[in-house]
């Protein structure tokens, strides 16, 4: 074993890339040794994907040299790669939602001739799923699965080659709870031990931590250093990462005045997805909500902010008993809503910064005249939010489909902050946003609720919930299953609360 | 859910839209049958397959391209166009009525590798694509027909021998069988090969059937002539069955096809979609226009219910799936 884990599989040097205007890799390298886990980490835009892409063929038009097993190779396309032995499990899912498990598993393989063999590739399927452990069957429709077996059905397919001898994952686990990833992990440990090597591509640098043998850092575009994961902090690796030290630490106790007044307040709320949950936000407040991924959270959020039905509870702001119906009523009554999924709720893509900042405040006096849009004011005020929130974008006439993730999220909070909402519902406010923008934008949140606004963040990474909120409500299956201080929260007492199944 | 309301569940679930087209064939018929006149008739049925026969080869075939996420406004000029020069071909040109039926199919599958090589190699937008070979193929048909419109050879002439093997035999409606039989051949293509495996899956996400290391430009193309085929049949059928082809003629049959397609079931989103259900929508038209007739109403009352057929066919769906949100 320990002979086999010196032998270099994967050897990648001095391998160049550029795109039209951007230098997206230069001069990197990387390597791959037998049967180990190497964590390939970096900010976003650092050129990871840019890298795996040259891996696994995708990317075909690059110089430098890559050696697989010792032979030169220069792929022409994915399949030249997964014959030659490696397969990638993307970062988002490249599932075919309406084909089953199997005719996922084996699109492409289906059989030798013209016509497909399903008895055949269900009878494989159902092997594999039992290999690796997988609650499915191989007729299941993939739109009925949740994410996180989605993930381990990509897994499986990847692993469906018999030549692969290194799986990439690019972000497996952005999209899974706490439990999906522990099963991922046990996977990770399984592959291992058939001396399958593993590129894990992850945010999180705890799970990297844990889970790795080595960790490559990359930043703009250039290698900067591998690490043993082992003996290495991560204060080291984010060390690397940024340039700068970024402190993640936990906050010791609430930053809430003694009786601040409750500005809203929740009680029985219920829905097919929702039981009976009930809470009071505070002003000036973070009020995390915990939980694994499906506990119902955002559903909360959504039957608050008028996005879903409700069939009960009542919702109070400020000492009144408000009627929402539609998101049109919360934002009326000052709730803002950052969905977790941005690109397809939150923004426009296409459209400019600025007409993202004012869609959602046509209304306000100042930004039209009759029928006609203030195009003046509207680039004044979005130039106002660039400035105030640091957002990063070469001018307000930039679509925002060419920000980074952490950009992006800066024009949903100024468009919020416009129509100066007392209330704002962060969803998963970092996911996909690499450590230096999060950094910003918690220092954000904390420049919010000192300005008197109240919070409502609801996040699956627990670092973040940790760090960020002043009071933890956690929820399991639908259910408010505890209410925690954070002078009392610690990782283990909102774990045990978020398992608490019925 | 629980086992003793397992129909009503099936109903509440993706059974519904299965069902509805079955359901909209069967009331239409029971309706028909009591208010309409001489509709339980032998000569009724006769003739509501007759007029089912090119539209269901259009209908077989556009179930293909709107599985991909596509849709193909050009089949119907282009299976007017196909049998004109399959026209010309005979009347001008003197070939065989053998050949000039292989005519037909030739330019039919032209075009739709044309259509195939717009979208798939040149990645034009399926519904632009399409719109102008709908111009083009209808132009060019023409012009190679000198505008003159063509005429196949009646039933009692020498050569008329391909409609009784096509269309009619003595009041036998063959032209019923080919459908059944070409509907087959459909359903095996799209359910059992790797063309319609890809179909399915390209309509689903492509982007994954890309990565997943498949050519998609390709399959499209291998799709987009399979439907060319299903058009040169149509054309086939049209000829036989009209005799005179009309240069100029033929779009706003493609409009059929599609509503046939989504009154069975087929979405336009893509990735969904069954022939049988096709094949359900073809008969609920043919149904209403014959039923139409037998009331003695006029045939334009054809198109309001098969537009009231359609709508009402994607909302129940709509409505579903609005319900099962919330419920």
């Amino acid at each position: 074993m320990s002979e086999n884990q010196e032998r270099i599989i994967l050897e990648m040097t001095d391998i160049d890339k550029t795109f039209p205007g951007v230098h997206a890799l230069d001069h990197c390298r990387f390597d791959l040794k037998e049967g180990e886990v190497h964590a390939l980490i970096g900010e976003n835009g650092a050129g990871k994907s840019t890298l795996v892409k040259i891996m696994t063929g995708i990317h075909t038009d690059y110089t430098g040299e890559y050696k697989l097993f010792g032979q030169p190779v220069h792929f022409r396309n994915i399949k030249e790669a997964q014959e030659a032995g490696i397969s990638i499990v993307h970062q988002e899912l490249n599932m075919m939602n309406d084909l089953t498990v199997a005719q996922n598993i084996f699109i492409g393989r289906e059989s030798n001739g013209f016509f497909c063999n399903d008895k055949a590739i269900n009878q494989k399927t159902a092997a594999l799923i039992k290999d690796f452990n997988i609650d499915v069957n191989p007729t299941d429709r993939i739109r009925n699965l949740t994410v996180g077996k989605c993930q381990m059905v990509e897994i499986a397919r990847a692993m469906s080659y018999p030549a692969t001898k290194v799986l990439i994952l690019d972000e497996p686990t952005a999209a899974l709870s706490e439990a999906e990833a522990e099963d991922l992990f046990e996977k990770m440990e399984q592959l291992k031990a058939r001396n399958v090597s593993i590129i894990f591509i992850s945010h999180r640098l705890e799970e990297i931590k844990r889970v790795s043998d080595r960790v490559t850092v990359m930043r703009d575009g250039r290698y900067i250093d591998t690490l043993n994961a082992k003996t290495c902090s991560i204060q080291d690796i984010v060390r690397l990462m940024v340039g700068r030290e970024v402190l993640e630490e936990p906050k010791s106790k609430s930053n809430v005045p003694e009786g601040a007044p409750v500005v809203l307040s929740a009680s029985h709320l219920n829905s097919n997805k929702v039981k009976d949950v009930s809470f009071e936000l505070r002003k000036g407040e973070i009020l995390g909500f915990a939980g694994l991924v499906g506990a119902g959270r955002t559903e909360v959020m959504r039957l608050i902010y008028g996005a879903d039905h409700k069939n009960g509870g009542e919702v109070i702001i400020n000492g009144h008993k408000a009627k929402i119906h539609h998101s049109k009523d919360a934002i009326t009554k000052g709730i803002g809503y950052l969905s977790e999924d941005r690109k397809r709720y939150g923004l426009v893509l296409g459209l400019s910064v600025t007409d993202n900042t004012v869609l959602s405040s046509y209304d306000l006096a100042e930004l039209h005249k009759g029928l006609f849009v203030n195009e003046k004011r509207s680039a004044e005020i979005s130039e106002k939010y660039v400035k105030r929130l640091k957002t990063k974008t070469p001018s307000v006439r930039q679509l925002v489909k060419n920000l980074s993730g952490g950009n992006q999220q800066k024009v949903v909070i100024a468009k919020w902050m416009l129509r100066n909402c007392d209330i704002l519902i962060f969803d998963e406010p970092t996911r996909g946003i690499d450590i230096g923008a999060r950094a910003e934008i918690y220092n954000l949140m904390d420049e919010l609720v000192k300005e008197g606004k109240s919070i409502i963040m609801v996040s699956s990474d627990m670092t973040e919930v940790l760090k960020m909120s002043d009071r933890i409500v956690v929820m399991c299956e639908g259910r408010k299953t505890g209410e925690l201080d954070i002078a009392e929260a610690t990782q283990d007492k909102i774990m045990t609360l978020a398992t608490k199944y019925q | 859910m629980k086992e003793n309301n397992g129909i009503m569940a099936y109903l509440k679930g993706d059974g519904l839209q299965k069902v509805i087209a079955v359901g909209c064939l069967v009331v239409l018929y029971i309706f028909f049958g009591i208010f309409g006149r001489r509709f339980l008739t032998l000569d009724t049925f006769v003739s509501i397959l007759d007029s089912s026969y090119y539209i269901g080869f259009l209908a077989i075939g556009m179930t293909f391209i709107v599985i991909t996420g596509g849709i193909d406004l050009s089949c119907g000029t282009v299976m007017v166009g196909s049998a004109l020069i399959g026209g010309v071909a005979y009347k001008v040109w003197h070939l065989p009525i053998m050949f000039c039926l292989l005519v037909v199919m030739l330019v039919a599958l032209l075009f739709g590798l044309c259509n195939g090589l717009l979208v798939g190699k040149m990645k034009l937008p399926p519904f632009i694509a399409t719109l102008g070979m709908q111009f083009i193929s209808m132009g060019i048909c023409s012009v190679v027909a000198k505008v003159q419109t063509q005429t196949y050879p009646s039933l009692k002439s020498a050569d008329g021998w391909f409609k009784q093997v096509i269309y009619k035999y003595n009041n036998f409606p063959v032209g019923a069988i080919w459908l059944l039989v070409f509907f087959i051949i459909g359903w095996i293509l799209l359910n059992k090969t790797i063309l319609g495996r890809y179909t399915y899956a390209m309509g689903s996400n492509e982007d994954a059937v890309e990565l997943s290391g498949i050519s998609t430009s390709k399959w499209k193309v291998y799709v987009y002539i399979v439907n060319g085929f299903f058009v040169g049949l149509a054309g086939i059928i049209y000829a036989a069955t009209y005799s005179t082809i009309t240069p100029q003629t033929g779009n706003g049959e493609e409009m059929y096809a599609i509503a046939a397609c989504v009154i069975g079931g087929t979405s336009l989103a893509g990735g969904v979609g069954t022939l049988f259900g096709t094949i359900l929508g073809v008969f609920v038209i043919s149904v209403l226009k014959a039923g139409l007739l037998s009331m003695e109403l006029p045939v334009q009352w054809q198109q309001v219910l098969i537009g009231v057929v359609v709508l009402l066919a994607v909302l129940v769906d709509v409505i579903r799936a609005q319900k099962a949100k919330r419920t």
